[in-house]
């Protein structure tokens, strides 16, 4: 019994039924790590972007540094770190925060790259004529550089946010209650790791066909030009 | 104890997590290439069975896969009456192969088909057979291209292998955990273990960049 | 009269909605130099691209050395080739590009040997005497070794040439071989073309924007339109006093 549900062992397809509703829940916490992971990876990724092109090198080098440290180690190895190592110094998260935490700060070593690159792809020529225009650069930036860089960004970032989700198992070593956590709690309970296991992987087959087909629709609705402003 | 006391049994994991990488990377190249061309078959059965490789591996967490073969192949293996039960050490080397082979897959298609047609015309002109244009004019000129992407995705394999500490095969990340499982000394073993990957992917990055140069010599020779 | 080595009978090739052979009637006899003018679009290139095996046609019979091309001898008369019968077919048939392609990856003198031992299966010793031959014969025995990248257009071009004559083909094709020259480039490709037509029998079929020069060695000169000969004749005949309408439009246009 698992979530309050129990699984019917009689035969292999009554085991397969009885315990979707608890895979599905473990889904739901897979969704949900994944949603705040990528929102953490999009806050802190432009965070790091912002500081990675600061004009002055004390910041902008150490910025570098940080983010292809995050990015050249293991996902694992950092939530470990994150987990053991903040309540050392008196930071207690609840573990879905830490895991959360954890994807987000791995990913944003990537999305601070699809920050930069979408900027620079919208070109020096805009600035320029923007420029031209007396445009004061702070408006520069939110009204013409933005709305052009989005459309270009969001094929790279709704790639990460399916690359996240697929990570979110990672989490269970710090107890976090997603899919594959669960189908392997079921198989530790019955021996059965199978069917569990099999049902996670087709599950996870569907989430990321869902996932990859939403972020393509995004990206066709989107205007390749840029976001229209009135 | 000091940080350094842990360094010799750390140090074993880590030649662990280095053979596990480069035999896992042999199998996903290899991977690579077999699918991604059989991608582009114009047999349908071989066609299929690549597309369903790429899909399943990439579609699916590593993590899934790496659990799957270790504790449900055993199972599969049962009901058909076969011992299936792989050592940890194969496992964790044929999930992160074939998963890094699926993405490596796409790789390979890529930039297989983005060698210009120009190319297939003259040699058509010239009369050479579909394999020999393969494998003689399109494949060298496309691994010059792939070698980028394979670089990264040889430092995600190098990463990825700190995974296969779940089903107790001793590598670094393992090491790691058993001395801070004993010592609790947390902050000091991950730190140590950070930086140990990270000096790990640097060089595996050189490396990369050798064989990029390697590959693509012909670009720049003369110059 | 023997048999033409090239025959187009009653050839129709459709891209799409486009008809861009429309029942073409041609013919070439062998060892002619044939020079083929005409606007872009008109066909030009895709009768050679249809003899070197590059497009299928959509009606008609393309006939190289008596045997047809696109179609073989079948149960029921003739049916669509087999990759085996082109390929028997392709063998008579060399192409020169109009960008050349040269393999970038292979040096100049590897270009040349590669197919002769891959697919003639020449040994590597004679394949490299033919192809050191070539080289002279084109003028870059000294650029043997070099890389693609390191050559000029016209330095390049003249590769191509000694590639496609490493096959010794009995049918040269030139699509608009200098079209992608730079003007000063041109003379040097235009003289080892001039002097293949002179000193060997070689059949040869070349699309040029060239006319002086098609003119200079051509024994006929087609004038291609909207998918038809509209007029040939030697060049004396075809350049001084065209016939045809068009066929005057034309020229104005392109030697003003």
């Amino acid at each position: 019994m698992l979530f309050g549900f129990e699984w019917d062992l009689s035969n292999p397809l009554a085991f397969a039924i009885s315990i979707l509703p608890i895979l599905l829940i473990g889904m739901w916490v897979t969704i949900q790590a994944t949603v705040v992971g990528f929102f953490v990876a999009l806050v802190l990724g432009l965070i790091f972007a912002i500081l990675k092109s600061a004009p002055s090198r004390f910041i902008a080098w150490p910025a570098r540094l940080v983010t292809e440290f995050i990015r050249d180690t293991p996902l694992l190895v950092q939530l470990f770190f994150l987990y053991y190592v903040l309540p050392e110094y008196g930071i207690v998260l609840p573990a879905f925060m830490t895991g959360a935490l954890a994807l987000g700060l791995q990913y944003s070593a990537y999305t601070s790259e699809v920050y930069r690159a979408g900027i620079e792809a919208v070109g020096r020529d805009q600035h320029e004529a923007a420029r031209a225009l007396n445009l004061p650069s702070a408006r520069t930036f939110t009204h013409i550089v933005v709305p052009q860089a989005i459309p270009r960004i969001v094929p790279a970032m709704g790639n990460y946010l399916v690359s996240i989700m697929k990570d979110v198992p990672v989490l269970s070593v710090v107890t976090v209650l997603e899919m594959l956590n669960v189908a392997k709690i079921i198989g530790d309970r019955t021996f059965n790791y199978l069917i569990p296991l099999s049902m996670v992987g087709g599950l996870y087959l569907i989430m990321t066909l869902v996932a990859s087909a939403g972020v393509r629709l995004l990206d066709r609705y989107l205007p390749k030009q840029g976001l229209p402003l009135k | 104890m000091h940080w350094t006391e842990y360094l010799p049994s750390l140090m074993q994991g880590a030649w662990v997590t280095v053979q596990l990488t480069l035999y896992s990377t042999l199998l996903g190249a290899a991977a690579a290439f077999v699918f991604g061309i059989g991608k582009l078959s114009r047999n349908w059965a071989l066609r299929g069975v690549s597309i369903a490789y790429i899909e399943v591996f990439r579609g699916t967490s590593l993590l899934v896969q790496l659990f799957w073969l270790y504790f449900a192949l055993p199972l599969a293996g049962n009901a058909i009456g076969i011992d299936l039960r792989l050592p940890p050490v194969l496992a964790g080397v044929l999930a992160l192969g074939l998963n890094i082979g699926a993405y490596g897959a796409e790789v390979v298609r890529g930039a297989i088909q983005a060698v210009h047609s120009d190319q297939h015309e003259a040699a058509r002109a010239l009369n050479f057979t579909e394999r020999q244009t393969l494998f003689r004019i399109t494949i060298p000129q496309a691994i010059p291209e792939m070698m980028p992407s394979f670089g990264n995705l040889a430092v995600q394999n190098l990463k990825d292998t700190a995974l296969v500490s779940l089903i107790s095969l001793g590598d670094l990340t393992f090491r790691a955990e058993q001395i801070r499982n004993f010592t609790q000394e947390s902050t000091t073993i991950y730190t140590m273990l950070l930086f140990m990957y990270f000096g790990m992917a640097l060089v595996v990055t050189a490396i990369m960049r050798l064989l990029e140069r390697f590959a693509g010599r012909w670009r720049v020779a003369g110059s | 009269m023997t048999d033409p080595i090239i025959k187009f009978d009653k050839v129709v090739k459709r891209f799409g909605d486009l008809t861009v052979l429309d029942e073409l009637d041609f013919e070439v006899q062998k060892g002619e130099k044939v020079s083929i003018i005409g606007p872009s679009g008109s066909g030009k290139s895709t009768v050679l691209r249809i003899l070197m095996t590059l497009e299928q046609i959509d009606g008609g019979i393309v006939a190289v050395g008596g045997e047809p091309l696109w179609h073989e001898p079948g149960p029921n008369g003739l049916q669509p080739a087999s990759e085996a019968h082109l390929r028997k077919m392709r063998a008579q048939l060399g192409m020169v590009f109009q960008q050349f392609n040269l393999f970038p990856h292979m040096s100049v003198l590897r270009n040349i040997t590669e197919a002769p031992v891959r697919v003639l299966g020449l040994s590597k010793v004679e394949a490299r005497e033919r192809g050191e031959e070539l080289l002279e014969l084109v003028g870059l025995a000294d650029q043997a070794d070099k890389y693609p990248h390191q050559l000029s257009g016209g330095q390049q071009q003249r590769v191509g040439i000694a590639r496609a004559l490493a096959m010794r083909p009995s049918i040269l094709l030139f699509d608009e071989p200098t079209s992608a020259l730079d003007p000063e480039l041109v003379g040097e490709v235009l003289t080892v073309i001039g002097r293949l037509a002179e000193e060997h029998d070689l059949t040869m079929l070349l699309v040029t924007h060239e006319m002086r020069f098609a003119r200079e060695i051509s024994d006929r000169v087609c004038f291609f339109d909207k998918g038809q000969i509209r007029e040939e004749g030697t060049p004396e005949a075809l350049f001084t006093d065209p016939n045809e309408e068009r066929t005057r439009e034309f020229l104005k246009a392109v030697l003003d």
